[in-house]
């Protein structure tokens, strides 16, 4: 494999500490060493800033939903459709791209890793489908369980050492990376048509609440020592005044010891924190929590969040939230998509259109914007859109510039429609606070890889990690002072090194370098009581056969599998 | 000694029943007998050994009999005639896997093809209603573990899809429906009386063609609005009296198939059942399913789906860019004004179904067909590449009715040296490679 050397670029690297130093990395064999031959192709960086290659922590890029929202929005082609420059197959889709697109333009922005966020296991195979067929950028998806009928029977009697059998069964059956909690609870009651909007409200026929679930699942996630810790979607999501359930929910966190080998150190991954942050009794007088929410999250150091960014755009929720997207759908009555899934989850899709002109949507942008700007620690805050709930993650480089320069997110601010009205219900316009390159750094590339557990190989450009680099035309000495500027240089890397490869190169995709689906294998002690469940429900409830329920290896040809174990716990 | 391969899926319809048990000669090379599948199922498996199959391509003489070639010259033959061809329809997939139409899409996409799937002249005019209202939908488990009230609308299960009734939606004992058939009110809705409707609770005879009216009169009394002494031949009476046996139940689902898609109204009918379940969803939980016909014609929408953003009709013929508009894009209306200067079919059978007019449009065109068997677009192919049979002698993945992916089995050899959809797509696509690489055909 060729040898590259980076010279003369500003380096960011929270793993090292390294602030914007002029620094030479070198790459061989797809890792980064400490020095190379002379023989090595030299990449001149100077004027420009080097990064590891991001990782996105939580979006919906691949699978059932995703897919809905594809085929049932042809209008969503009409925006953006068209094929850009480089070895590149068509491309389609703004705020649901197809999967050729999603790889290329995670790679044009500088990102190396996508976690899929939302795996129902029956459809885990139509997942990896999707996975295989995304170019360049690593994937791995996070089974969704928190309504699933098995964990809920087990936590209902407290069952920690059946539920994570499960669990560790599971992950082996889908190729799934962690846990994954949606709406605990309220998805279940949903395929009843009804919800769980509190994390007391106890769950109909099972008798759990969520709280319980979430505990439960917190502590089996901690005895399996999985890379990544529960990642949770609320209960309450978008409604006003949900804050209240969202720190009660955080606080379940409270005592919770991480136990791991990868040097993680949160229990609870709480994602899409904008849209749990909302105070006020209804729509007209909606306002921001974000100060409650994130003087919680600062203290509380066993929590890591992500953002959840509105980014103005017209896009399509997607979420296992079933009941929330009917009760998006009676608000804006445009079309809606549901399926509910046996025994285990469900899932909606609603169009949604945030419009500058509504103080709503502004007041939700500023929240999203407020939540990073009050994160103390950026090794614990990423930045998300909940692509595409909030905004297709296509967005990231406008919300970094809103997030790196008061000026231009001011502009924005002060020329909505109702900018009176969001100023007042918002905390935005007092916070001077910009987002620095390094701890840019931090809440895209060092954060997300800690918090799911790869900082081994990813987040930073120490020797003997993955050479995955971003590299952008921003010089640290004279950073962009408009928007578009400083979007274009974060939405076209100059080069993108996915393990020692050049994929992009001036904003163009160059190579499809070689994708890796990641899973993990839990190993447990034999459990005949898990194993005599699961044939159960296969034989009377599932309408598939448990022989047909496991993903085949083919689907993921270039497999990375972590190992746990945890037998002997 | 012969033995018993299990969990087997079948080929055959959009239910996907994956219990089929198949005994094998020991050989691995003959099907013996095919248990727990239905009549139309274990057919299709007892095809794989009928005398008479063809092994190897066949092409069109100047005197119109066939001739046996091999598969490098017919792949030769069909890579030309698409490198050539500046537009050319791409027709069918719904027999075969996923993995064979990915290979497809890729040869498309370098040839400038239109690819189009048969929901074109089937649940079309469902998806351009899923694009118009959306569908609130669930697996067909839920139904199995929790459906009180079950509507067949327009679908004959009984005979197109023979052991849904017995798998999900009538006769199952689930989670919460433990009486099973008893615990069920089942609803047929149909012009004629069916076999389904036997099974039926409630028969409404609705008079042909006025779905759309019926379905509106009963939002219409779920709304608890005045309705007219009869709609569609039906009492109002009755319609008021179905309606709040729905509203009654905990867990409500529509199943319906060519009698809404292909009637009058087509489309505008599934966008008013589509919104009938939303509006039952203010009163109790409601779902709606279409009855998907063959195995995996929901797999082809799902790659398309993912690659393109459209379910069907996936113009690639800019290149650059897809395509996707029912009218324009659709395989019938392509032929019906001779707008493709070449056919590629695989995997189902226009021939049989198509309006007469397409086809003999299509007969004056090179045409290629890849299936594993004669049927009627063969005889009029100047090419047909036969293959291996998948789900029965390859593997690769399909999509059920209701969406879930299930993974084919192989249960026996091919014959000798015949190859599989995969293959065959993959080796006309390095051939198709190489003659672009030399400027054309």
């Amino acid at each position: 494999m060729s040898e590259y050397i980076i010279k003369n670029g500003h380096v960011f690297d929270p793993v090292q500490g390294i602030k914007g130093d002029k620094k030479d990395i070198a790459v061989k064999d797809g890792k980064i060493v400490e020095k190379v031959s002379s023989s090595a192709k030299v990449i001149d960086a100077k004027d420009k800033t080097v990064m590891a290659g991001a990782l996105e922590v939580h979006a919906h890029v691949a699978g059932p939903k995703v897919n809905a929202g594809r085929w049932y929005r042809p209008e969503d082609k009409h925006f953006d459709s068209h094929k850009k420059p480089g070895i590149t197959r068509i491309e389609g889709g703004k705020s649901i791209p197809t999967v050729f697109k999603t790889g290329y333009e995670y790679a044009r922005m500088g990102f190396t890793f996508a976690m899929e966020a939302a795996m129902p296991p029956l459809y885990a195979r139509h997942v990896h489908e999707e996975i295989h067929d995304t170019p360049i950028i690593d994937e791995a998806a996070l089974p969704v369980l928190g309504n699933n009928w098995f964990i809920m029977e087990y936590l209902k009697n407290n069952e920690v050492e059946n539920t994570a059998a499960y669990i560790s069964w599971l992950m082996r059956q889908t190729k799934g990376y962690g846990v994954k909690v949606v709406n605990p609870g309220g998805t279940e009651a949903w395929a009843w048509g009804l919800n769980c909007l509190t994390i007391h409200d106890p769950v109909p026929y099972f008798d759990i609440t969520p709280a319980e679930i979430m505990t439960g699942l917190m502590t089996a996630n901690e005895y399996l020592g999985l890379p990544h810790s529960m990642h949770v979607h609320q209960n309450d999501l978008g409604n006003p005044g949900n804050y209240k359930t969202t720190i009660e929910t955080l606080q379940l966190a409270e005592g919770v010891k991480p136990k791991n080998t990868f040097g993680r150190e949160q229990v609870m991954h709480s994602t899409h924190l904008q849209f749990h942050s909302y105070k006020g009794t209804n729509w007209g007088d909606f306002e921001s929590a974000a100060k409650e929410v994130m003087d919680y999250v600062n203290k509380q150091k066993n929590i890591t969040i992500d953002t959840g960014n509105v980014t103005l755009d017209e896009t399509t929720t997607m979420t296992a939230d079933g009941p929330f997207e009917h009760h998006l759908h009676g608000l804006n009555h445009l079309k809606w998509f549901n399926v509910d899934v046996e025994l285990e989850t469900a899932a909606g899709v609603v169009p949604y259109i945030y419009d500058p002109n509504i103080s709503v949507c502004a007041k939700q942008w500023c929240i999203g914007l407020e939540i990073a700007l009050m994160a103390k620690d950026p090794m614990r805050c990423f930045i998300t859109t909940d692509h595409p709930n909030a905004g297709p993650f296509t967005r990231y480089p406008r919300v970094y510039s809103w997030l790196m320069s008061k000026k231009v997110r001011d502009e924005r601010l002060n020329t909505f429609k109702n900018a009176d009205k969001v100023i007042g219900a918002t905390y935005l316009a007092n916070i001077d606070r910009e987002i620095t390159l390094y701890e840019l750094a931090q809440m895209t590339r060092a954060g997300p890889a800690k918090c799911l557990g790869l900082m081994k190989d990813y987040g930073g450009l120490k020797a003997g990690m993955n050479a995955d680099i971003a590299i952008y035309d921003i010089n640290p000495d004279k950073f962009p002072s408009d928007g578009p500027a400083i979007e274009k240089a974060f939405g076209n890397a100059a080069y993108l090194f996915k393990d020692g490869r050049i994929c992009v190169e001036g904003g163009k995709v160059v190579d499809m370098g070689q994708k890796k689906t990641f899973w993990v294998d839990a190993k447990v002690p034999e459990n005949k009581q898990v194993m005599h469940d699961v044939r159960e429900k296969f034989l009377r409830y599932y309408s598939v056969n448990e022989n047909n329920y496991p993903v085949p290896e083919s689907y993921a040809p270039h497999q990375h599998i972590i190992t746990v174990d945890a037998t002997k716990a | 000694m012969p033995k018993d391969v299990t969990d087997v899926i079948c080929p055959f319809c959009g239910t996907l029943c994956d219990d089929v048990v198949v005994t094998v000669s020991d050989d691995n090379k003959t099907i013996l007998s095919v248990k727990n599948a239905c009549a139309i199922g274990a057919e299709k498996f007892n095809h794989q050994r009928l005398p008479g199959r063809v092994k190897r391509p066949r092409m069109r003489q100047p005197d119109g009999t066939y001739k046996e070639v091999s598969y490098d010259e017919a792949i030769d033959w069909t890579a030309k005639m698409l490198v050539k061809s500046r537009k050319t329809l791409m027709y069918g997939w719904a027999s075969t896997s996923c993995q064979a139409m990915s290979i497809g899409h890729e040869i498309a996409e370098k040839v400038g093809g239109i690819v189009d799937n048969c929901a074109t002249v089937c649940h079309g005019s469902s998806l351009i209603a899923i694009e118009d209202v959306g569908v609130p939908s669930c697996t067909l488990g839920e139904v199995k573990n929790r459906a009180d009230r079950v509507i067949f609308w327009g679908c004959n299960p009984a005979h197109a899809h023979p052991r849904h009734m017995s798998r999900y939606s009538i006769f199952p004992r689930g989670f919460f429906t433990v009486k099973g058939h008893k615990g069920r009110k089942i609803y047929c809705v149909d012009c004629r009386y069916t076999d389904t409707a036997k099974c039926a609770d409630t028969f409404i005879q609705v008079q042909q063609g006025f779905d759309y009216e019926l379905l509106d009169a009963f939002r219409t009394a779920a709304r608890g609005e005045a309705l007219p002494d009869t709609v569609g031949g039906v009492p109002k009476e009755k319609i008021y009296e179905v309606v709040e046996e729905l509203k009654g139940g905990r867990f409500g689902i529509i199943f319906f198939g060519m009698g809404l898609t292909h009637t009058m109204g087509r489309n505008h009918n599934i966008d008013e059942a589509i919104c009938l379940t939303r509006d039952m969803n203010d009163f109790t939980k409601f779902v709606i399913m279409a009855m998907r016909g063959h195995w995996n014609v929901t797999g082809s929408g799902q790659v398309l789906g993912w690659q393109y953003g459209f379910p069907y009709a996936v113009d690639l013929s800019r290149r650059d860019q897809a395509r996707h508009q029912t009218g324009e894009t659709t395989s019938v209306d392509l032929l019906n004004r001779n707008e493709v200067e070449a056919c590629f079919y695989i995997a189902t059978d226009p021939g049989a179904h198509f309006p007469i007019n397409a086809m003999i449009s299509s007969s004056k065109k090179p045409t290629v067909t890849i299936d594993p068997h004669i049927n009627c677009t063969t005889e009029i192919s100047d090419v047909h590449i036969p293959v291996a049979m998948v789900g029965v002698e390859v593997g690769g993945c399909a999509y059920r009715m209701d969406n879930v992916p299930i993974e084919t089995r192989k249960v026996v050899e091919p014959p000798e040296g015949m190859l599989t959809d995969e293959e065959v797509l993959t080796k006309i696509n390095n051939r198709v490679d190489e003659l672009l690489a030399k400027g054309g055909a």
